[in-house]
């Protein structure tokens, strides 16, 4: 066996650190080269409380490489596989583009590229962490907010991250995904979907328009 | 519940741009629709050859040839809405059978094959594997193709089931709702092709069926409406797209209406007054209404916000 089969790579956010800046968001596209209107990685902002008492807090998201992934499960042509070292990864020249990975996705972090016509989503930059780097978005953090890993490894940054706090958690565990992807200090504001409005007209930007996917939708 | 917490929180999502929403549109609504009708003829031939086999004169090819047409036209949408459709030999090519969408094709492909078989058995008129005649050997592939059009109905279930990120699509019940959809539709279907060909009788048997499915079909889509959101908030969240002034609401009772409680008093009407231009009329409705009940369900889960 290789060193990389029992590697398990996994992202931890600590949203005490996280400002909101976006430097990640731009970093993932610019690397990935991200189609416009489309995301790997985005942070989410929510406002809680109301004037004067209010706060803005940040949530990045992404894939969550989860152990039991239900995208690599619906995946008709195995497009979506796992790698040794735990990544969901997705090979775009043998994905049909049935969108069953998107309907299956509990985090809504598979889009299809609409210049592609295929799924796609973070690899946690699979490219670079086989030629030993970082992925784009851990270097672009100005406060190292996120932190990358072996979960596998007790000494790891990521593994004594966790040890250290109490306040560890995964989006949707109820979902039974095992996400390898976890944040500290969040709350049900940054986690959970239904526990913020989305009101027409809040919106720092309205009326986004997205490029056509092709295939047919409503 | 979260709503609670929305309360004290006043949380507003201010910045986020979720990605497009309803990827499966009607295409995917074609897709069950199609397979309903496709796959229940074949239920209801194969239940009047128990029933009935005299009525089956002149009715075999016919009736085939429509569920083939419709499991076609299955096929052809589930095709274009791939966005490589190109690809589409992947499936067989690079199978991944965890996945339901890799059975479903699969199975379907073969159960389309095999209705090729059967009807050109019975337009050359050849007989094979050992009967005596075409007819006979319809009838015995009959019985295989029947069993086989279970796990083609169901398969689409399946994928919803395992679609994990849309809470409505429960297993269960999407099973019971997929094979209620086929003797629904399969039911409608040949009451309009059987025209004379069918006795009363059998016409009134397959009324009841259609009748049955119906109140069946409703019993569970109200038992979802009325009790599906009290233990899941993401059910109950997707739900209120068709309740009161919801984006879906119309559209979901035009749905029941015409595809289940119409019918249903219809069918018992005809019952009363012998008449088949009511049951007729059943039929179409029912057919009609299934498959606007079928997008509403497709639809509504796909509204709500994963992030």
């Amino acid at each position: 066996m290789t060193e990389g089969e029992y590697m398990q790579l996994g992202f931890l956010v600590d949203l005490h650190l996280c400002m909101g800046c976006k430097g990640c968001e731009i970093a993932c596209k610019v690397e990935n080269e991200v189609p416009l209107s489309t995301w790997r990685l985005r942070v989410k902002y929510v406002d809680v409380g109301t004037f004067p008492e209010t706060k803005r807090t940040f949530t990045p998201l992404r894939c969550n490489h989860c152990e039991n992934a239900p995208c690599e499960r619906i995946c008709p042509v195995s497009a979506l596989h796992y790698i040794e070292n735990g990544i969901v990864n997705i090979d775009k020249e043998r994905c049909i583009g049935c969108a069953g990975c998107v309907m299956a996705c509990p985090y809504g972090a598979i889009y299809i590229d609409p210049e592609t016509q295929t799924a796609d989503k973070c690899t946690y930059c699979a490219h670079r962490i086989a030629s030993s780097m970082m992925p784009a978005c851990v270097v672009a953090c100005p406060v190292e907010a996120n932190i990358f890993g072996d979960l596998e490894d007790p000494a790891s940054n990521i593994s004594k991250y966790i040890q250290r706090h109490r306040d560890v958690q995964v989006r949707k565990p109820e979902k039974g995904t095992n996400p390898h992807h976890f944040y500290v200090g969040a709350s049900q504001v940054n986690l959970n979907p239904l526990a913020s409005q989305r009101e027409e007209g809040y919106n720092l930007f309205n009326k986004i328009t997205h490029l056509p996917l092709g295939g047919h939708h409503e | 519940m979260i709503h609670d917490t929305l309360a004290a929180t006043h949380a507003v999502v201010t910045l986020d741009i979720p990605l497009p929403d309803v990827f499966w549109g009607w295409y995917v609504t074609m897709n069950m629709w199609a397979k309903s009708i496709g796959t229940g003829l074949v239920f209801m031939l194969f239940l009047l050859l128990r029933k009935n086999a005299k009525e089956m004169d002149g009715l075999r090819t016919p009736t085939m040839i429509v569920s083939f047409v419709f499991m076609n036209i299955f096929l052809l949408f589930t095709l274009a809405d791939l966005h490589q459709p190109f690809r589409m030999w992947h499936i067989f090519f690079y199978p991944h059978w965890t996945s339901a969408i890799t059975v479903g094709a699969w199975m379907a492909t073969i159960f389309v094959g095999l209705e090729f078989v059967m009807i050109a058995a019975m337009i050359r008129k050849e007989k094979c594997l050992l009967t005596k005649d075409s007819t006979a050997f319809f009838d015995k592939v009959l019985f295989w193709v029947t069993l086989l059009a279970i796990p083609v109905t169901l398969y689409t279930a399946g994928i919803m089931a395992e679609a994990s990120a849309r809470e409505l699509w429960q297993m269960p019940t999407e099973s019971a709702q997929m094979i209620l959809a086929a003797t629904l539709t399969g039911s409608a279907a040949i009451i309009l092709l059987g025209g004379s060909k069918l006795s009363d009788e059998t016409k009134q048997f397959f009324g009841a069926i259609l009748g049955l499915s119906a109140l069946m079909a409703f019993i569970i889509y109200m038992s979802e409406y009325i009790f599906g959101g009290m233990k899941s908030e993401e059910t109950a969240a997707i739900l209120a797209y068709v309740k009161d002034g919801g984006e879906y609401a119309s559209m979901f009772w035009i749905g029941q209406w015409v595809a289940f409680i119409i019918p249903m008093i219809l069918v018992a009407l005809s019952r009363v007054s012998k008449s088949n231009s009511i049951l007729s009329l059943a039929a179409i409705l029912a057919i009609a209404g299934l498959w606007v009940v079928k997008h509403v369900w497709l639809v509504i889960p796909q509204l709500l916000p994963l992030s």
